[in-house]
């Protein structure tokens, strides 16, 4: 049956082509008798007006994004104390793209259209000009420069981790296709790991080393408690494939290598409460949760489950290719006061007590 | 290298057809560069038709992800039970999808097509420097194809880890099934198309120091030429370097080694693989990788260029700033491999280097689409097909071009890293573009290379839907990649966080549809026009390049009689003191005539 219609959609696809092509032809023998593939003035005047209105084409679709989706991207509400800096250079670097990319793109169409041939029309010979190739040289060579200094003046402040001043040292670890998280407890340290050492048997599922003095105080969990304000600084691991640790709202990302320790470091600065009372993002809960609305009612009228509603959470997600669930390995991310923490970090298990 | 093909022509009356052809030397195992370019060039199209085909599965994947669609069942087959794409699958129609396109499509359909037909051609020799080293690049290229499509064939499927592959989960079948026989034929089919492509490069660049006509000096070459020349070089100089990232993973995947690998927990087992790292991979694939995008779009820009200046019936702007830039790219794009690493886990330190190195690239850009600018203005602008593609290519090219001082710059790559803001950028600068490049150049010398004219009317239908679908399906794209929403999910309904992109998504996926069918206008117009087109005339564009001094008819050697000599540079379009708007190459200099100065 599939395949029946498959065909037929084929053959109608074929014909709506060839039909499609008749009438080119047939408006060729009016506008065009000696059709050799060459551009008439007739062309050169009907696409010259098309470039003005592609112009406005991109102009409009430049406008809709920004309208429609503009309040997606997660630019104004960064999470995390260096978020800030990085947004700040993105709007810069935005502004500067879109002035550039609405003055060469009207540039571009409106010579496009202005200098439509004309049969009989001789163009200007205008092979070069130094001062011009200079002007154009040396303002991004200026614009650049600015950028890249602020840029790198950003990256190193993120990168430089400071583990001196006592920062909440949290191991992340990464699995086809889940994530772990592994707190260093009362000591700050967190003990020796590697997969070599893993003993399903004994529960330890992140290869720690059973002998080191500090891995017994170790909290593995698998829901992320940060403190507001406090440094944290995440000692990354993998144990089969490449993973990526990204958290969105934070601004941060790291791959998970297998085989190494990368680091990522950063201070929470809103908690997920307060980050919930947001106008910004109830709005955006309630839209998604219209949105889900709509499709409980799809669902239900098949008879299957309603989604639940959405609650605001901080995100860990995988951001590089690890498999077939690559899609849905996530991790939750709590931020909150030195109380609540305290109270359920206590509630935890050490590395000792979970041992088999 | 032989090049008994260049005089055995020199004292020809004729037109060469006292050469004994039989159909298998003339159609299949050909030796005339005119012949191997169309191979590649049909070749590349089939190629692209696999390519363009996946990425709108997978489109219509992402659109509606839970919905079972009867295309997926007839064409995937067991991989998509009911009509409902398998997750497997999806990752391994991204990865060939990615693989076919970059490679197959845009570097040997583009360069090996246009190289192949223009390098001999515009620089006035008889053919390339070893013709039978260039019938070997196509057939290895040809052995290539059939290879990476019979591991769409295999039961556990083709290679999924990405088109970048990384390892580990290239190198162990027990992370993803299509790290198995699968990986194992992309590997091998890569590593064909590493040789046939060293093999062209080192071709085209003996064949341009070597054999350009009297006077072709090398300030008097075309644009393109340029390109090619220093695509070819950059070819020679990085490709290598993935043959040996390929034979790297081959001995870690077959032989043990522990290059790439270490400490790796994976179903309930340790393995042996101890002091590797993937990191190493990463260097070494982009180290081709990056550079591997300018051989994509140099030879579009070149193309570009050319038809540029020939339908603005105006010199090319800034011919040496054009030729500067042109190295200035070359040399930057083999120290930037590193953007593509910074959240990697190397040193953050060589991450600033690397910010650096990679945005200056953005000054020999900003020159290139100046000049193009420059170009048209004050022009008499010829609107045939090829112009629009390329007006598009520069429009593109900006658009996509402009973030890359986003995505290349370290800090603000944190957080769009891996995203569809990632995607949106380089499918515009690097994918739109190049393949804009490309139409441009098939409708200019589809005549030169068939002997017919193209139907420029559905030229017109083919630009200016693909121009709007190609905005359509990557302008919206970088919003949801700004909301963070990560590339290569097979279902984004995992997150609810994620729930308002649904429709955004949903309208991508229905400009890439149009915009896909819309190609067919454009295959029907190609093939059909072999056939039914209008006879073309010698030179149709009135463009000054040797190549249009050589008859319709192709003939063994390109020209019946001597190889004409050449006198100026390419781009004396609209020069005054001439009657006509165009002084080909082989015009000699009037009395008192100055020739311009580069």
């Amino acid at each position: 049956m599939t395949a029946l219609l498959t065909i037929i959609i084929v053959l109608f696809v074929a014909v709506a082509i060839w039909q499609m092509v008749k009438i080119f032809d047939l408006a060729q023998v009016s506008n065009d008798t000696t059709n050799n593939g060459i551009a008439t003035d007739y062309d050169n005047k009907i696409n010259g007006y098309l470039m003005i209105a592609f112009l406005a084409f991109i102009y409009i679709i430049t406008i809709i994004c920004f309208v429609y989706w503009g309040d997606l991207p997660l630019m104004s509400n960064a999470a995390s104390e260096h978020g800030a800096e990085i947004d700040n250079l993105m709007i810069i670097s935005m502004i500067l793209i879109f002035f550039v990319q609405t003055v060469t793109q009207f540039l571009l169409h409106y010579f496009a259209y202005k200098y439509r041939g004309v049969t009989g029309r001789k163009a200007l010979y205008f092979a070069d000009n130094n001062t011009l190739e200079a002007v154009w040289t040396i303002i991004p060579v200026i614009t650049l420069a600015g950028l890249i200094i602020y840029g790198l003046f950003t990256w190193t402040s993120i990168m430089n981790i400071d583990e001196d001043s006592d920062p909440m040292v949290v191991e992340l670890y990464a699995q086809q296709f889940a994530w772990t998280a592994r707190y260093a407890g009362q000591d700050n340290v967190l003990g020796m790991a590697n997969v070599r050492l893993i003993d399903i048997d004994k529960a330890n599922v992140l290869g720690i080393d059973e002998a080191d003095p500090n891995a017994s105080d170790d909290i593995i969990v698998k829901e992320l408690h940060l403190v507001v304000g406090q440094p944290v600084v995440f000692h990354i691991r993998s144990q089969d494939v490449l993973h990526s640790a990204y958290m969105p709202h934070f601004r941060a990302q790291m791959n998970c290598v297998p085989g190494m320790i990368t680091k990522f470091a950063f201070t929470p600065s809103v908690t997920t409460k307060d980050m919930r009372e947001r106008p910004d993002m109830i709005d955006k809960v309630q839209n998604i949760n219209n949105i889900r609305a709509e499709k409980s009612k799809d669902l239900t009228a098949k008879g299957e489950e309603a989604l639940d509603p959405y609650e605001f959470h901080y995100l860990l997600l995988c951001n590089k290719i690890c498999g077939k669930s690559h899609y849905n390995m996530q991790m939750n991310i709590i931020v909150e006061t030195q109380e609540e923490y305290d109270a359920w970090i206590a509630e935890q298990k050490t590395f000792k007590e979970s041992l088999k | 290298m032989s090049t008994h093909a260049v005089d055995i022509h020199a004292n020809d009356d004729g037109h060469g057809h006292h050469h004994k052809e039989t159909f298998v030397t003339k159609y299949i195992f050909s030796q005339d560069h005119k012949m191997i370019a169309k191979q590649y060039l049909i070749t590349g199209t089939l190629m692209g038709i696999v390519g363009v085909m996946m990425s709108l599965m997978f489109r219509i994947q992402i659109a509606w992800p839970e919905e079972p669609n009867i295309l997926f069942e007839a064409l995937l087959g067991k991989w998509a039970p009911g009509g409902v794409m398998d997750a497997d699958i999806y990752l391994a129609l991204v990865t060939i999808h990615g693989t076919i396109m970059v490679f197959f499509v845009l570097t040997a359909g583009l360069s090996g097509t246009f190289s192949n037909l223009l390098i001999p051609y515009q620089i006035g020799a008889r053919d390339m420097a070893s013709g039978f080293i260039n019938m070997l690049s196509y057939w290895i290229f040809f052995v290539s194809c059939i290879i990476m499509m019979s591991s769409l064939f295999l039961e556990a499927g083709p290679a999924a880890a990405g088109w970048t592959i990384y390892p580990p989960l290239s190198a162990l079948p027990m992370a993803q099934p299509g790290s198995g026989w699968g990986m194992t034929l992309w590997l091998i089919s890569m590593a064909l198309f590493i040789a046939q492509s060293l093999l062209g490069s080192l071709n085209y660049i003996v064949t341009v120091i070597n054999m350009r006509t009297k006077g072709m000096s090398m300030t008097r070459l075309p644009l393109t030429i340029w390109a090619f020349f220093v695509t070819a070089i950059i070819g020679v100089v990085s490709f290598p370097v993935l043959l040996s990232a390929a034979l790297l993973l081959i001995m870690d995947r077959s032989f043990g080694t522990s290059f790439f690998l270490s400490d790796i927990f994976i179903q309930g087992e340790v393995l042996h693989y101890q002091g590797g790292s993937p990191v190493l991979f990463e260097h070494l694939f982009w180290f081709l990788g990056h550079p591997e995008v300018y051989i994509v779009i140099l030879p579009a820009m070149g193309i570009v260029s050319e038809i540029m200046a020939t339908n603005s019936r105006k010199p090319i702007f800034g011919y040496r700033a054009m030729v500067a830039s042109i190295l200035a790219i070359a040399f930057l794009s083999t120290i930037v491999w590193g953007h593509h690493m910074f959240v990697s886990g190397m040193n953050p330190f060589l991450g600033s280097v690397f910010t650096f190195t990679t945005l200056l690239i953005a000054i020999p850009s900003a020159v290139k689409a100046f000049n193009w600018i420059t170009t048209i203005w004050k022009g008499n602008l010829q609107m045939n097909p090829a112009m629009l593609f390329s007006i598009g290519f520069v429009s593109t090219f900006i658009t996509g071009g402009l973030t890359g001082i986003i995505v290349g710059d370290s800090a603000l790559d944190i957080n769009v890293h891996d995203t569809y803001f990632v995607i949106a950028h380089f499918h515009l600068v690097m994918g739109i573009s190049a393949i804009y490049g490309m139409f441009a150049g098939i409708y200019h010398w589809y005549p030169k290379m068939f002997g017919r004219m193209m139907n420029k009317n559905l030229g017109y239908i083919h630009f200016w839907i693909t121009a709007i679908c190609a905005y359509g399906v990557f302008f919206p794209m970088h919003f949801i990649g700004m909301a963070g929403l990560p590339r290569r999910y097979y279902t984004n309904s995992a997150f609810p966080l994620f729930d308002d992109l649904t429709d955004v998504n949903i309208v991508i996926t229905i400009f890439a549809l149009i915009g896909g069918v819309v190609q067919l206008v454009y295959l029907y117009n190609f093939f059909g026009s072999i056939f039914f087109g209008k006879k073309a005339t010698q030179n149709p564009w009135r463009s000054n390049t040797l190549e249009w001094t050589t008859p319709v008819e192709h003939v063994h050697g390109n020209w019946p009689g001597e190889i004409p000599h050449v006198y100026r540079w390419s781009y004396d379009y609209s020069k005054p003191g001439h009657d006509t708007d165009f002084v080909p190459q082989n015009v000699p200099l009037k009395e008192g005539e100055e020739e311009l100065q580069h």
